[in-house]
Formats: structure tokens, C-alpha cells, sequence
């Protein structure tokens, strides 16, 4: 082969790859993206049920019911709008009323069946998504406060009550 | 006291870095060799004085000394001691710790055993090294100070994230930093090259040892860390293609690239300016990984904590670093001469196709990570990119890469015939069919993953072992000859039929993971039974039980085989008091074809029954059985004598080069 040719070979090859590359990453998020909303967002856009999302908030105080067959209820709340979750399968240990939740799936007839549930990883962390779900609503200042106070009195009590 | 002296002697360590980042710098420019001889003490110094610093803040955590706040903000009194150590790495200040530990350790060993580099080389190569460590010692003291008092001391820690008292990520965090760090030596050798505006055959064979030791440090800390989520969260899997995962797997892409690249520098004298950009990208990748996963941008088990003044730093270093190297490789890069243009089909024209995919894959990785952010700045929507992105775009182009593996390695160097070498691997098409055809017969669920996987799997291994039966003329010379032959064989050969035959085995137990993972979940109270993939689980109740600094509720299972006993599991739930988090212990019960997978949660009602899931994860211990090999493969290939750190003087290594090009 003479030495126009071999640079041929690599520029063509070296452009198709990147070619398929960038091809695949547009058809894959065309289809994969997942958009995240919060709960108001989602009572406000009705055009947004069928699709897969997110949502993020806390899990409402009080709304946590488990039924008979491994399946849990309980709504996610950004203090401003609910939105109904239903959820089958282990919740992450994490996962406590009152506390921030992030969950995937999509909405059907008012309900969101979740097929995962992301709670966070640490007590003193509070999930982007969900601190940003309630600044929208306008609910930050206080339950940033009460979320500072819960942390530093966690620090201090060594014992919890339950045990 | 002790503390206050781990603190001055990282004051110290700074102020030696400053020292060893300008002095050598103008020796070498100067050809003055008093100057450059600075850099070896100054980085054994250095060494030296970040060790006693460290030593420092782990003997603060051995003693639970509470008057130091990162102790009492990650440590407790009632914690075993295992997990009193590494907690002083599971938290930012002393991660931060132990990654300049880390890099002076790298400097202080480039320093002392590199005696036959050339002086002027070495003594670049660690003023780089020193300008790293200056950065890193800055964010840590202005920053992150692991060694700040607490006044008054507190009576106890808050302890250590549940998550982290595991022995798997008790040491995921230092194999990531070796390798991460380990890639810094690459970079600081093409910095130092693109300064003396030269890359030779001998620069490629001192860049080999050091980014070999990094890709199989990076290789164990991130399988760690898959083999820790698989076990300890609960969920089954073992890779999400989560933003920090993908931290960790993008230097990984791109070492791995740079690890085949340095091999036609050293072999061919071509591609060099090629090999040093991917020496700066595999590191400038290794610290935006370290820049996502410190700064918080990322919801993860790995943002400690959210502070905007260390995210900016740390972005202002990486820009400095990434952007300077880019800079100089801009300035200097076409003054790398390289040895022209070569045939497609040869050795070296596979070693290329293997760098333009594995670099295209991480950089649609790097896309799909930092998409999010982009997003979120241009729009204020938020998005997620998960594993359906991922694996529609990696799949697709690890998929020729793999195919091409089999063949790359039997083609001669500077020019090639693929049909030779296709026809040699007809066993290998061989096997492909029939790996097909069993696979076909045993599932039920018609994946084409999973197919695509185990077809890709068996061509590759049995490739490989094509590759090797020629070397060693299996078959066609007396079985005594072969076998000498195998015990001759370059250890650099021999590491690469066992790296390449390991990530085969690896592949074929993701492919089976992937795609035929069983999955229930159910109420079962004590005496029910579920069947899952042939094997019955009976619930037989849940006990409370203590550990040390846990209380746990305990289910236990028996696992019967058409009425054969096979195994007794007991997952636990564990509530940790001090720290008031709960953690998920699963049972698993290994076997050759895949593992049992247990795990209990929360009890339903008071007559004992409880939410159970259960797993069957088919062939799970190939990928951990597979990663071992490829590790194995590149410890031995580091034992070869010409990769020794050491490495050869540059005249010695031209003599060799000649001979020993077609090895």
C-alpha cells in the first residue's frame, strides 16, 4: 500500500469509529435520559405521566403504609405538592420518614410505581435533587434548619432512644 | 503532640516540594548535575516527612484521640480496630492524606531505584512530580486540614459510616489512590519529555513498569469496590454506571490504552506524540475523578461532604494542571518526531485500533457523566444518565475491540496477513458455536447480550490460548519441548495471554450476571419455601444477635437441591447505634455456575414473617475469578526483567530494542 492509501486507512477508520460512537451516544440519549421533576412540577405538567422520570423529595410523615405483599405505599412531598408512590421490593436502608428520597418510574393514573428507590447514602447529606425540588417549592430556608438542628443533635446523643 | 507534628512535617513536605519543584529544574536546564542530584533528597524527604504526617493522623485513630475533629467526626470509641485505621482514609481530609502519601511514596521510589535514568530526565520528571504534590499539600492545608483540633475534645466520635466497616472498602480507597496516583508517574515522565522535546524507545520502556504497577493497582481497587457493592448493598448487582464508578473506570479506559500504546513507542518508535497525550489524559482523567468524587458535585456514597471552597480549588487545579499539559503538549508536541506511518494490518496497527476504541469508549463515558452537569448549567432541568445509556453505548463498541483481541496478538509486527491469522483461530469460531449452542439449550430468557457476551468471551479465551499454543508449539513439537518452551517464555508475553484470557472469563460472568440474573421477592413467614432457579429456600425465622458496635436481626435459610442439603444462609439487617444507620448484610453461598443470594428485610408483622429477596446471579464468580487473572497477568509481566523499574540504561535498551522486537 503506498503511503497516501495507509493514511487513508486510519483517518477513515479513526472518523468511522468516532462516527458509530457519536451515533450511539445520541440514539442512546434520545432514548435512556431520564428527566427529574419534583413533586409540584409533575402535579402542574400532566403531559409528563407515561414517561420514565425521577422525582425527589421527602417521604411525607405518616405516609408509609406496607401491604400484604412486599409492597410499600407512601407519598413524596416537597411541602407544596404529594405525589401517591407505590414501590414492590426492599426499601434502602436509608429510606426513613421525613427524609429525603429520590425514586424512578412512571406515573400511571395519578400513582407513580416505582421500580427503584434511591435514599441517600449518608445522614448528613442531603441529596442535590431533592435540596433543589425544595428550593422550588420555597421550602428550603426552613428545612434546611430543622436539617442542621437534626445533625447536630445526632453528633451529641450517643444512644438512640430505640435501643 | 503527635498530631502537631504530623501537622508541621506536612508544612515541611510543602515547603520541600517548592524546593524540589525549581531547583532540579534548572540543573537540568543548565546541565548542572549538583542541581539536579537535589530532586533524589529532596523527594526522599519528602517521602519522609508525608509518612511521618500520616503515621500521625492513624495513630490520632488508633488512640481515638477525640481532641482531633476528623477523629470525632468519623471515629468511635467501641469500633474495632481494623475500622479504626481505615477510617483514617474513609473520610475527605484523610482520603486527601493518603493521596499525597501516596504520590510522595511514587517520587520517593522513582528517586531512589531509578539510578539508571538518564540525570536529566529523572530530575524533571520529579520537579513535576513536586509541582503535583505542592497543589495537593496547598488544598489539603488551606482546605481540608485532617489534623484541626476540636476545643474542648468531645467525649466520643460520631463513628464511621456503616457502609465503610466492611473489609472490602477498608481497603478500596488506597488500591484506587495507587492507581490513580501510579498514573502520575506516566504523566510526569511525558511532561519531563515534552521538556527535553524527546521520546524514545527506552522513555516508552521506563513508562511501561509505572503504568503496569498503576493499571493493576486501579484494576484491584475498582473491582474492590464493584465486589463491595455487590455484597454489602443488597441489590444484586455489582456495577450501576454510577457518576463515580465511572470516575474510577474512565483512567482505567484510557491507562489501559496507554498501556498498549507505550508498546509500539518502545517496539516501533512510532505513535510517541499519541502516547504522551494519553499520558496526560489517563492522569488529568485519574484527577477528575478525584475532582468529582471530593467536590460533591455528585450525589454519592463518596460525597462526604459538600463544601464549595474545596470544589473550587480542586476544579482550579485540575484546570491548571489539565490546561498547562495541554498547553505545553501544544508548544512542544510536534517536536516529537514520530517513526511514520505503518501498515493497517500488522501487530502495531491492532495495538492502534485497540487505542482509538478504548479511547472513544471512555470519552462517550465522560460524556454521559458530566451530560448531567452540562445539562443542569444550560438548562436548570435536572437529568440522570443511567446504566440503559451506558450500556447501549459501551456494549457496542467494547464488541469489535474484543473481537479484535483475539486477532490483534497473532499478527506479525510492521506487516500482517489477516487471513493466516484467521485461519489459525478457527478453533476459536469453533468454540464460539458450540458455547452458543449450550447456552441456547440451558436458558430460557433470550438475551442477545448475554449471547453476545459468552459468544465474545469463548472466541477471546480460546483466541488467546491460540496465540499461545503457537509460541509454545503445542501439538506440533513433543509435549517436553512445549513445556520448556512455556517455562522460557518472556513473562511480558506471558502476562499478556493471562491479562487477555482473565478479561474473557471476566466478560463471560458479566454476560451471565447481566442477562440471567432471577430475581423474587416475597413475604415468607418462618417455614415457607420459594423456589428460585432450581434451588428451594426455606425460611426457617430471624433471631436477634449483637457484633461489636452493631445490633443485628439475623434470618436464617436452608437451601435444598431436589431434597439434597446445599447450604445454610443467614442474612442480617444491622442497626448501628452510634452512627443510627441501618446496613444489609446478604448471604451468599458461591457456586461454580452462580451464587445464592439472600437477603432480609423489614419484618412485616409480629409473627415473624419478613420481606426477603432472593437472587440467583449466574456465573458472578467468573468476573471476580477473571479479574484476578488479569491482575495476576500484569504482576507477571511487570516481573519481567526488561520492565524491572530499574529499567535498563538508554544505551543498553537500544541493543535490546533491536533484538527483541519481535518478542
Amino acid at each position: 500500500m503506498k503511503r497516501k492509501h495507509r493514511r487513508f486507512v486510519f483517518v477513515a477508520t479513526g472518523l468511522a469509529i468516532l462516527f458509530v460512537a457519536a451515533a450511539l451516544i445520541l440514539s442512546a440519549m434520545k432514548e435512556s435520559l431520564v428527566f427529574f421533576h419534583s413533586p409540584t412540577e409533575l402535579a402542574e405538567k400532566p403531559e409528563l405521566a407515561d414517561k420514565r422520570l425521577r422525582i425527589g423529595g421527602l417521604v411525607e410523615t405518616g405516609s408509609v403504609e406496607r401491604g400484604a405483599d412486599a409492597e410499600v405505599r407512601f407519598r413524596v412531598t416537597d411541602l407544596e405538592n404529594a405525589v401517591p408512590v407505590r414501590f414492590k421490593g426492599l426499601l434502602p436502608d436509608l429510606f426513613r420518614e421525613g427524609q429525603g428520597v429520590v425514586v424512578e418510574g412512571h406515573l400511571q393514573d395519578g400513582v407513580f410505581m416505582a421500580d427503584e428507590v434511591l435514599a441517600k447514602h449518608d445522614e448528613n447529606y442531603m441529596p442535590p435533587e431533592v435540596a433543589d425540588a425544595l428550593k422550588k417549592s420555597g421550602k428550603w430556608e426552613h428545612m434546611k434548619k430543622t436539617f442542621e438542628r437534626s445533625g447536630e443533635q445526632s453528633g451529641e446523643q450517643s444512644q438512640d432512644s430505640k435501643y | 503532640m503527635t498530631v502537631e507534628l504530623g501537622h508541621f512535617s506536612l508544612v515541611l513536605a510543602l515547603v520541600v516540594a517548592l524546593v524540589q519543584g525549581t531547583i532540579p529544574l534548572l540543573g537540568a536546564h543548565r546541565n548542572d548535575h549538583d542541581l539536579m542530584m537535589v530532586a533524589r533528597t529532596a523527594a526522599i524527604a519528602q517521602m519522609l516527612l508525608v509518612g511521618i504526617a500520616f503515621a500521625a493522623l492513624v495513630h490520632a485513630y488508633m488512640v481515638s484521640d477525640f481532641s482531633v475533629r476528623s477523629v470525632v467526626m468519623n471515629s468511635n470509641s467501641l469500633k474495632p480496630m481494623l475500622y479504626k485505621i481505615s477510617g483514617t482514609w474513609g473520610n475527605h481530609e484523610g482520603s486527601m492524606l493518603l493521596w499525597v502519601l501516596i504520590l510522595a511514596v511514587f517520587g520517593g521510589v522513582l528517586a531512589w531505584f531509578g539510578g539508571s535514568l538518564p540525570p536529566a530526565l529523572k530530575a524533571r520528571a520529579l520537579a513535576v512530580q513536586a509541582w503535583l504534590a505542592f497543589g495537593f499539600y496547598l488544598f489539603i492545608l488551606l482546605t481540608s486540614n485532617p489534623f484541626e483540633r476540636l476545643v474542648p475534645p468531645a467525649v466520643d466520635g460520631r463513628g464511621l459510616n456503616p457502609l465503610l466497616q466492611d473489609p472490602g472498602l477498608a481497603f478500596h480507597p488506597p488500591f484506587l489512590y495507587l492507581g490513580y496516583v501510579g498514573f502520575s508517574m506516566a504523566f510526569s515522565f511525558a511532561i519531563a519529555a515534552l521538556i527535553e522535546g524527546r521520546v524514545d524507545a527506552a522513555w516508552a520502556r521506563w513508562v511501561r513498569p509505572w503504568t503496569l504497577v498503576a493499571w493493576v493497582f486501579l484494576t484491584i481497587g475498582i473491582t474492590l469496590g464493584a465486589w463491595w457493592a455487590y455484597y454489602e448493598l443488597g441489590w444484586g448487582g455489582w456495577w450501576y454506571w454510577d457518576p463515580v464508578e465511572n470516575a474510577s473506570f474512565m483512567p482505567w479506559l484510557a491507562g489501559t490504552a496507554l498501556l498498549h500504546s507505550a508498546i509500539v513507542v518502545e517496539k516501533r518508535d512510532a505513535l510517541k506524540g499519541w502516547t504522551v497525550f494519553l499520558a496526560i489524559v489517563t492522569f488529568g482523567l485519574s484527577l477528575l475523578g478525584t475532582f468529582l468524587v471530593r467536590s460533591g458535585v455528585l450525589t454519592s456514597v463518596h460525597a462526604f461532604a459538600v463544601d464549595p471552597a474545596r470544589g473550587v480549588f480542586i476544579l482550579a487545579l485540575l484546570l491548571i494542571i489539565i490546561g498547562g499539559s495541554f498547553a505545553l503538549f501544544a508548544w512542544r508536541g510536534p517536536s516529537l518526531k514520530g517513526g511514520g506511518l505503518f501498515q493497517p494490518i500488522s501487530r502495531e496497527g491492532g495495538l492502534l485500533l485497540n487505542n482509538l476504541l478504548l479511547s472513544v469508549a471512555a470519552a462517550a463515558v465522560l460524556v454521559g457523566t458530566l451530560y448531567p452537569l452540562v445539562y443542569q448549567a444550560i438548562t436548570d432541568g435536572k437529568i440522570s444518565v443511567g446504566p440503559p445509556f451506558f450500556n447501549a453505548v459501551f456494549v457496542p463498541l467494547m464488541a469489535p475491540l474484543l473481537v479484535a483481541m483475539a486477532v490483534g496478538p497473532l499478527l506479525p509486527w510492521k506487516r500482517g496477513d489477516l487471513s493466516p491469522a484467521l485461519r489459525r483461530l478457527w478453533v476459536a469460531a469453533v468454540a464460539v458455536l458450540g458455547v452458543t449452542a449450550v447456552v441456547w439449550s440451558q436458558v430460557t430468557d433470550m438475551s442477545l447480550f448475554g449471547f453476545l457476551g459468552m459468544a465474545l468471551a469463548a472466541w477471546l479465551l480460546v483466541g488467546t490460548l491460540v496465540e499461545l499454543a503457537g509460541r509454545i508449539r503445542l501439538f506440533r513439537a513433543p509435549i517436553t519441548d512445549s513445556l520448556r518452551r512455556l517455562a522460557r517464555l518472556p513473562r511480558s508475553a506471558l502476562g499478556m495471554t493471562l491479562a487477555h484470557a482473565g478479561l474473557a472469563i471476566a466478560i463471560a460472568g458479566m454476560a451471565g450476571a447481566g442477562a440471567w440474573k432471577i430475581e423474587r421477592i416475597q413475604v415468607m413467614a418462618p417455614g415457607d419455601t420459594v423456589t428460585v432457579a432450581g434451588f428451594t429456600y426455606t425460611f426457617e425465622g430471624a433471631q436477634p444477635t449483637r457484633g461489636p458496635n452493631y445490633i443485628a436481626t439475623r434470618g436464617t435459610f436452608t437451601v435444598t437441591r431436589n431434597g439434597k442439603p446445599v447450604a445454610t444462609l443467614e442474612a442480617e439487617k444491622r442497626r448501628y447505634p452510634v452512627e443510627k444507620r441501618e446496613t444489609t448484610e446478604a448471604a451468599i453461598h458461591p457456586t461454580f455456575w452462580g451464587d445464592l443470594y439472600v437477603v432480609i428485610g423489614d419484618q412485616k408483622n409480629t409473627d415473624g414473617a419478613h420481606v426477603t429477596r432472593i437472587y440467583f446471579n449466574p456465573m458472578i464468580g467468573w468476573l471476580w475469578a477473571g479479574v484476578a487473572v488479569m491482575v495476576i497477568g500484569g504482576a507477571v509481566s511487570l516481573s519481567d526483567r526488561r520492565h524491572r523499574v530499574g529499567a535498563p540504561s538508554r544505551r543498553r535498551a537500544d541493543v535490546f530494542g533491536g533484538a527483541t522486537a519481535r518478542s
